[in-house]
């Protein structure tokens, strides 16, 4: 098991250095003009080319890739083009922003998809039809939209919450809550719909199972059967939807903070995007890539654990 | 040779008009469609306004800014520009739809032909493209998006072919999956010999097949597309050339405290458009479903009246015999199909008497399954018992409430399942599920444990502590035959109810198997329903024989008596049909003749 797990971290470091690099290059295939974003339309064309050798994206990619990679290397991601400062701590400012919202709305994603399931397998038919109604609108409205509404109706119109902006854990805990509630809402829907979807089939595929019928006759109640027998077999289906709702969520996340100005890395990383700003696009890349690959890990990790025919003899 | 090709080409083959049938029987599936249609109006409509007046949606009245909905000339009002919401809405359909298309044109273009090559090829071209793909699709598409965007702008063009490249690994497993799953039937390998060529079985086997869950794939891909193009509009990462509905929702969300309700529109627009998307695809989905899914109870009505009925099922008020133990009569038992219930069971009677074993035969289909679930009250939810009696201890069954029915059956009556490996919980230890129940009865833990171990050695397992530990997987069928055995008879019933316990196994586990349960019957005083197909089966370990037939038990006798003097013209039928032990299967037979002088030659 921890030769496995350590195979396993080792192609995911490898599979991270593919992506930066991919990305890396994918950010030259036009070239760069960062020295226009920086000085603006009124600059002239010797101004931004001199701001371009300055910064050093006039030299050959695959210097400048050497150079980036040899630095990020020793945990050193350069400096922003646009504020000058360093990549590491304005992705250090950011991150707690989003991961308040992905994590949170993760949390919520289980429990409520779990939840969901189990109210349309165990209850009457018309349970059922109530969520896959509920999982069907939660596909509809992406989360930026849902965002939107809720913004104008909750906030905008009743004032019930903060219109934006985000208050640290640490500064004020019922702050924290106010200010990431409606966002966590919005990013919640769209994961519960498809996790729920994807827990309610595979609860019911193994409820109609030869196993669950044997059991069944051994005199065990329905109750334990769906609990004990039913989730257990049904949880690895639900936790992969669940590890690619956390991708949707991070991607949706990116929205959700422009539409209540929040300080994440997702307005990072729109700046960054219309002014060029490779060292931040990089710095997004690297931590974005890493934190899906980590959950991805994880995600095969507790397979393992779950189904025990794929755990190594 | 020339049938089994032609029965698998009609069971695999996606039959457009059946889809598309039971996706207009989808209520649901219906609106989507409708939707499609509205979208796909709007889209006519912007092309048609965007040739005669390329101006309109962009030139506003700035004298009429805000207008409210329902102002004459503006049906839905205007914006803060004064321009027209309604005319603005429909004008963006093009720039989405036209992206969204783009998107899938490349990531079918891409994933189609690679997953045909992948799939039909295989090796190492298969292990090349899978690899490419499983990397594209571990990579966190936004962001790469945002990189491609810091280089080379945010071009509509670019973008969408890069999100379909990225989409691209998903139509690619698809079509892969889908053309490995074709080669291994057989028809590829007849349209192979019969010399067609690469290329043609490729496009006219293989595309066919995998038409229509490419088509749901395709749906759900365009859902996404607009999402993300939307999306990247709405925080300003799209083309601000093109009127688009996350350009409106952006000007709504900026015009938010002048007009809080600007952005519905445009966000109805795409929900709408992503609601028709989704809803096709789950109609789609399915009606592929409910395609692969055979009906149950394949038999024509008509057959089953023609079949005579030669003893028990045939008397108005059948009575029940003192001596049976269990007793079923009339029984009935249907399935909800898509023309109306299809009955399965048609009046089937039987009786059990104690210490006896009942053979319950006839062929695969013949309802003897079913009506060993309905005693065993295992009949899955969609299941309807129209009518019969069960009678077990003196007590009509199907006359109690559920939880009475079920506590009298479950302690009387225990079941051994026909296929070992499938009956075990994958998830669980052996040890766990044969305590389980014991505990679920009040045994305390380390006398469940004890029970079961000393059970599994009563079956003939040397280490039952070692078994015990173990996962389902990690056992052999035989073994999994013993322990489901064990886990019956750990229960104390009077009844046991084997469904083919022996049809999954090898010849020698069946012969070690079948003295298992003759012992056991012994040993636990156990009457025995034994479900078979196997006539050698009954010959060897039953008491009596009772005959099914198109849901119907046709001949019921002891089984001397059955195989001196079969009544009924179907028993004759079967008994035929069984090869004894002198009369060796033909094909053998022609075998042994070829080899035997040679082997005799080197004796």
């Amino acid at each position: 098991m921890a030769t496995l797990f350590l195979r396993r971290l080792l192609s995911s470091a490898v599979l991270l250095i593919a992506v930066a690099s991919v990305a890396f290059f994918l950010t030259d295939i036009g070239g760069i003009d960062p020295g226009r974003g920086i000085l603006g339309a009124n600059a002239t064309q010797a101004q931004v080319t001199a701001m371009n050798h300055q910064l050093g994206v006039d030299r050959p990619v695959v210097s400048q890739f050497a150079d980036w990679i040899g630095a990020a290397a020793h945990g050193n991601l350069g400096d922003s083009f646009g504020s000058k400062r360093s990549v590491v701590s304005e992705l250090q400012e950011r991150l707690p922003v989003t991961l308040s919202l992905v994590l949170c709305s993760l949390l919520f994603t289980a429990l409520l998809s779990l939840a969901l399931a189990l109210f349309a397998v165990a209850g009457r038919r018309w349970a059922d039809k109530v969520v896959q109604v509920v999982a069907l609108i939660g596909q509809i409205l992406p989360a930026y939209l849902l965002a939107l509404g809720l913004l104008a109706f909750l906030a905008v119109k009743f004032g019930l919450f903060p219109v934006f902006g985000y208050v640290h854990l640490g500064d004020s805990v019922s702050g924290w809550v106010r200010s990431i509630a409606l966002p966590v809402v919005a990013l919640t829907l769209g994961g519960v719909a498809g996790c729920a979807l994807q827990a309610r089939g595979s609860l019911m595929d193994v409820l109609s199972s030869d196993y669950i019928r044997t059991l069944r006759s051994r005199g065990l109640g329905s109750r334990s059967l769906l609990l004990r027998h039913g989730l257990r077999n049904a949880a690895s289906a639900w936790l992969t939807s669940l590890s690619l709702s956390f991708v949707a969520v991070l991607g949706g996340s990116f929205m959700v903070e422009k539409v209540f100005a929040m300080p994440g890395l997702g307005t990072l990383a729109v700046e960054a995007t219309t002014t060029a700003d490779r060292p931040v696009i990089m710095g997004l890349v690297v931590i974005t890539g890493a934190v899906v690959i980590l959950v991805n890990l994880l995600t095969d990790m507790l397979q393992l654990w779950l189904i025990p025919k794929a755990r190594p003899a | 040779m020339s049938e089994s090709v032609e029965l698998a080409t009609t069971n695999e083959e996606w039959d457009s008009s059946s889809t598309l049938r039971s996706l207009l029987r989808n209520p649901l599936a219906c609106v989507g469609l409708a939707l499609m249609l509205l979208v796909l109006g709007a889209l006519v409509a912007a092309i048609v306004i965007g040739w005669v007046s390329p101006h309109a949606a962009i030139t506003g009245d700035l004298r009429n800014t805000r207008a409210p909905v329902g102002t004459a000339g503006h049906l839905l009002g205007t914006d803060l520009a004064g321009r027209d919401v309604l005319l603005r809405v429909i004008v963006a359909t093009r720039a989405t739809m036209f992206s969204a298309l783009l998107a899938l044109v490349v990531a079918i273009g891409l994933g189609v032909p690679a997953g045909l090559v992948a799939g039909y090829y295989g090796r190492w071209i298969d292990l090349a493209l899978d690899w490419i793909a499983s990397l594209v699709m571990s990579l966190p598409a936004l962001v790469l998006l945002m990189a491609i965007i810091t280089s080379l702008g945010t071009s509509m063009w670019i973008t969408m072919t890069s999100l379909g490249a990225m989409m691209a690994p998903s139509v690619f497993r698809l079509v892969r999956s889908q053309v490995i799953a074709v080669r291994r039937e057989l028809y590829i390998d007849a349209a192979i010999v019969s010399g067609l060529h690469d290329a043609r079985i490729l496009t006219r086997h293989v595309l066919r097949v995998v038409r229509g869950p490419l088509i749901l794939m395709v749906s759900l891909l365009a859902a996404a597309a607009v999402m993300v193009q939307t999306g990247l509009d709405f925080i300003g990462l799209g083309d601000p050339s093109t009127i688009t509905w996350g350009g409106m929702l952006n000007e709504g969300f900026a015009g938010m405290s002048a007009d809080p309700y600007l952005f519905a529109w445009p966000g109805l627009a795409m929900s709408i458009t992503i609601a028709a998307f989704l809803l096709v695809a789950n109609g789609t989905r399915d009606a592929l479903q409910a395609h692969e899914r055979p009906e149950t109870g394949r038999r024509q009505r008509s057959e089953a009246h023609t079949l005579e009925v030669v003893s028990g099922a045939g008397g108005a008020e059948p009575s029940v015999p003192p001596e049976a133990l269990l007793a079923v009569r009339n029984l009935t038992v249907a399935y909800p199909s898509a023309t109306g219930l299809n009955d399965v069971v048609r009046g089937a009677t039987l009786e059990l008497t104690r210490g006896s074993t009942l053979g319950l035969v006839g062929e695969s289909g013949s309802g003897k399954t079913q009506t060993a679930f309905a005693v065993l009250d295992l009949l899955p939810p969609n299941a309807e018992v129209l009518s019969g009696e069960i009678w077990l201890d003196g007590v009509d069954l199907l006359r109690l409430g559920r939880k009475q029915r079920e506590r009298r059956v479950r302690e009387a009556i225990a079941y051994v399942p026909q296929e070992p490996m499938s009956n075990l919980d994958p998830a669980f230890t052996i040890g766990y599920q044969l305590t389980e129940p014991l505990r679920h009865r009040g045994a305390s833990r380390r006398a469940a444990r004890e029970r079961s171990a000393e059970l599994l050695r009563h079956m003939g397992i040397d280490s039952p502590e070692r078994v015990m530990k173990a996962y389902p997987h990690q056992i052999s069928g035989g073994m999994a035959q013993r322990v489901l055995i064990a886990g019956a008879v750990s229960l104390e019933p009077r009844i046991l109810i084997a469904d083919e316990p022996t049809t999954a196994l090898d010849v020698t586990v069946q012969c070690d198997i079948l003295d298992l349960l003759r012992r056991l019957q012994d040993e636990f005083d156990m009457s025995v329903l034994l479900v078979t197909h196997n006539l050698g089966v009954v010959a060897d370990l039953c008491s009596d024989v009772s005959v099914m037939r198109a849901g119907r038990v046709v001949e019921s006798a002891p089984v001397l008596d059955f195989f001196a003097r079969p009544r009924h013209e179907y028993s004759r039928k079967l008994l035929e049909s069984v090869p004894d032990e002198n009369q060796i299967r033909p094909a053998y037979r022609d075998a042994d003749e070829i080899d035997s002088p040679a082997e005799r030659g080197l004796r």
